[in-house]
């Protein structure tokens, strides 16, 4: 089993949800990189997804296109990606997936990079702008590395193009929680929940949800009905590890300040005992995954199927730049 | 990716759809001014004292250049997916104007995404685009010019997609666009062929054309792809120089690259980023080819060559000067060829040259190139 399935199954025994920061390896310069993802790890994160730079980043919104741009004018390269990967794997168990778009990827050779990628500890590819009828390549290439090839769903996926990429894809499905780029949203789009149920009733992969989440109450939501929670945009412009303090708490990417912090909803060890069965049970009924959300509960219209999570607080216009 | 395969499918049938091929045949005819001339340029062969020249004018097509050939059908292809909102990218303009004005034309809203700095020099083609109704994106990211652009585009369009299409301007971008704005070009190589045949009595030596993404080249080559004795060549812009970097000859200077959906030959360093272009052309300033380019000159097909900026602008004041044509710098890198190659021949050569766009546009620019003050 891969360094990522294991951890999925770890986590779905514990009836706990991941979560998954991304760093642009290299923003502002690969030594805080690697001292942000050491940070993360220490203080819960379950995963990490270092994304590769790249010149146009057509998935990405302005926050994550100026990280880009900052790594790539601190001189990262992937050779030097996967020199940071290595290190990292020394002393850390979690899995590290490298998320970049194809053409730095081509031009270092599919085959060469999942090899050297494997070979430095990395667990998972994700390429943004290589759609699966293309990826060929790539997933033979990651297959004879054993490195899991994370696949995108989008809202607008059909249910038989879902089933054709669950049937090829490992590790976890990737779905893109927003139609759009990646950046900090006010409000998610309420029908998250029955987007990712339909995709788990075509497949058995870890379900992860990604894009626009900004707040520690979205990602309390998210957690009621995804296996993954994964956080870029809303933390691209943390420069120490200092914000990250609770294990788990969905706090660990407002304001670095703290000034910002909501209250937790309760940490998911203190839900450990529950079997797998109530597990699938927290799914079903959001009322339970933000039971620990103060307010939540109440702005949550009565009766409503598919609740909509509010923005609890009005985002500032800059938190969209 | 899903709204590609429906675009495939949709097009797949209406390419077949006589009473579309239908519609948009009337408007290309009573709308946009087709057939355009075959214009034999006598006074610029004379001149020469070579091959003789002709000259495509679909310079004199609605809008100053060929690019409405394809805005026409692929608006037409909005309509029939129920699409109420058209986005396209642009560089000298010249697709954005013929993009705002087909979505004047049916009604539709429209976004055009403009690099910042084509916005500065081509900002008579933004008045027009605005005037038109249009919303023109300035794009401030990357290197502010047409790849820039594309990938605003995109941004744009994978937010949007339930009720916009995306009108891409070249043979570019992911399938099936680069299949789709050939064949809705297509039609300036299929007239071409036939007028040259009824004014010369045969096919041309040579069909030269220039080569940003491709669309134009791409247009009038289709028709002679099968004719093995039709040379056909693409020309680049060598911007100031191959040896200087800043140039936009993806095919001379490139490699093999995926950017934008589609796998051809890219302007990129070692390590796969993409490297900005330059051309006094904003039209011919794309880091990228149409792949089918790439494939027509790794089959041998069509051969690429490059002119560069002060080549061009010497070509555009000598075609003015001899014929009365004002060309746009992008069409200028293609006359520049055949300024180059017609001594060389006798006079019962034939040079097919495509011109693709008017100059009014680049007066600015030109002006600036041989430093004029405009007031």
């Amino acid at each position: 089993m891969s360094r990522i399935a294991s951890a999925f199954a770890a986590l779905r025994a514990r009836g706990e949800v991941a979560l998954v920061p991304y760093f642009t390896a290299g923003d502002p310069d690969l030594a805080t990189s690697e001292a942000l993802v050491r940070a993360a790890v220490a203080e819960g994160a379950d995963a990490i997804e270092l994304g590769v730079p790249f010149s146009d980043p057509m998935a990405d919104g302005p926050v994550l296109q100026r990280s880009a741009g900052r790594a790539l004018a601190a001189g990262t390269t992937l050779p030097r990606v996967l020199e940071l990967v290595g290190r990292l794997r020394a002393t850390i168990s979690q899995p590290l997936i490298l998320f970049g778009y194809y053409n730095p990827f081509f031009r270092y050779g599919v085959a060469e990079l999942a090899r050297d990628a494997a070979s430095a500890g990395a667990d998972g590819l994700l390429c943004v702008d290589l759609p699966p009828e293309e990826a060929h390549d790539l997933r033979t290439a990651a297959r004879t590395a054993n490195l899991d090839l994370i696949a995108l769903l989008a809202p607008t996926t059909p249910p038989a193009r879902i089933r054709t990429i669950a049937r090829t894809a490992s590790g976890f499905l990737y779905f893109v929680s927003v139609l759009g780029t990646t950046g900090a949203r006010a409000d998610l789009p309420s029908a998250l929940p029955e987007w990712v149920r339909r995709v788990r009733q075509v497949t058995s992969l870890p379900v992860g949800v990604g894009f626009g989440i900004s707040q520690p109450e979205q990602a309390a939501w998210i957690a009621g009905f995804a296996d993954a929670v994964i956080i870029g945009s809303a933390i691209a412009r943390w420069r120490t590890a200092a914000p990250m303090r609770h294990r788990r708490g969905w706090r660990v990417f407002s304001e670095p300040s703290g000034r910002r912090c909501a209250p937790l909803p309760p940490p998911a060890r203190d839900r450990r005992s529950a079997a797998d069965g109530q597990r699938v049970e927290r799914r079903r009924t959001r009322r339970g995954a933000l039971s620990g959300v103060p307010g939540a509960d109440g702005l949550q219209a009565p009766g409503a199927a598919v609740p909509r999570l509010p923005a609890l607080r009005a985002p500032r216009a800059s938190r969209r730049r | 990716m899903p709204a590609l395969l429906v675009l495939e499918r949709a097009y797949a049938r209406l390419k077949r759809d006589a009473s579309f091929q239908r519609e948009l045949h009337g408007w290309l005819k009573r709308y946009a001014g087709r057939p355009t001339r075959l214009y034999f340029a006598d006074h610029l062969s004379r001149r020469l004292g070579g091959a003789r020249i002709y000259l495509k004018r679909e310079d004199l097509l609605h809008t100053g250049a060929h690019k409405i050939n394809n805005t026409l059908g692929q608006a037409l292809l909005a309509r029939r997916l129920r699409k109420t909102r058209l986005i396209a990218e642009t560089g000298a303009g010249q697709h954005g104007v013929a993009t705002a004005t087909v979505a004047a034309l049916f009604g539709l809203r429209c976004a055009i995404f403009m690099g910042a700095e084509d916005v500065e020099r081509q900002s008579l083609n933004v008045f027009r685009m605005k005037l038109l109704g249009a919303t023109v994106h300035v794009v401030e990211s990357g290197s502010r010019t047409l790849k820039d652009a594309m990938t605003e585009a995109l941004r744009d369009w994978i937010a949007t997609v339930e009720d916009t299409f995306y009108l891409i301007g070249s043979t570019a971008g992911p399938h099936p666009y680069p299949v789709i704005v050939r064949d809705f070009q297509a039609v300036i190589g299929e007239e071409a062929r036939r007028q040259i045949r009824a004014t010369a009595g045969r096919l041309p030596d040579v069909c030269i054309a220039c080569v940003g993404g491709g669309s134009n080249a791409m247009g009038l080559f289709h028709a002679f792809r099968d004719d093995a004795r039709v040379e056909l060549v693409g020309v680049e812009a060598a911007g100031r120089g191959l040896e200087t970097g800043a140039h936009a000859a993806s095919l001379a200077a490139g490699q093999v690259g995926v950017l934008h959906g589609n796998k051809t030959y890219l302007l990129q360093d070692e390590t796969g980023q993409i490297r900005s272009a330059h051309s006094i052309a904003a039209g011919l300033d794309y880091p990228g080819v149409g792949p089918e380019h790439a494939h027509l000159r790794d089959s041998g097909r069509a051969r690429y060559v490059t002119v560069g900026d002060d080549e061009a602008v010497e070509a555009l004041r000598l075609l003015t000067a001899t014929e009365g044509i004002i060309p746009a710098l992008e069409s200028a890198h293609a006359v520049a060829h055949a300024v180059r190659l017609a001594p060389r021949l006798d006079r019962r050569k034939i040079l097919l040259v495509n011109l693709s766009g008017r100059g009014d546009k680049d007066m600015p620019t030109v002006a600036a190139h041989l430093g004029v003050t405009l007031a």
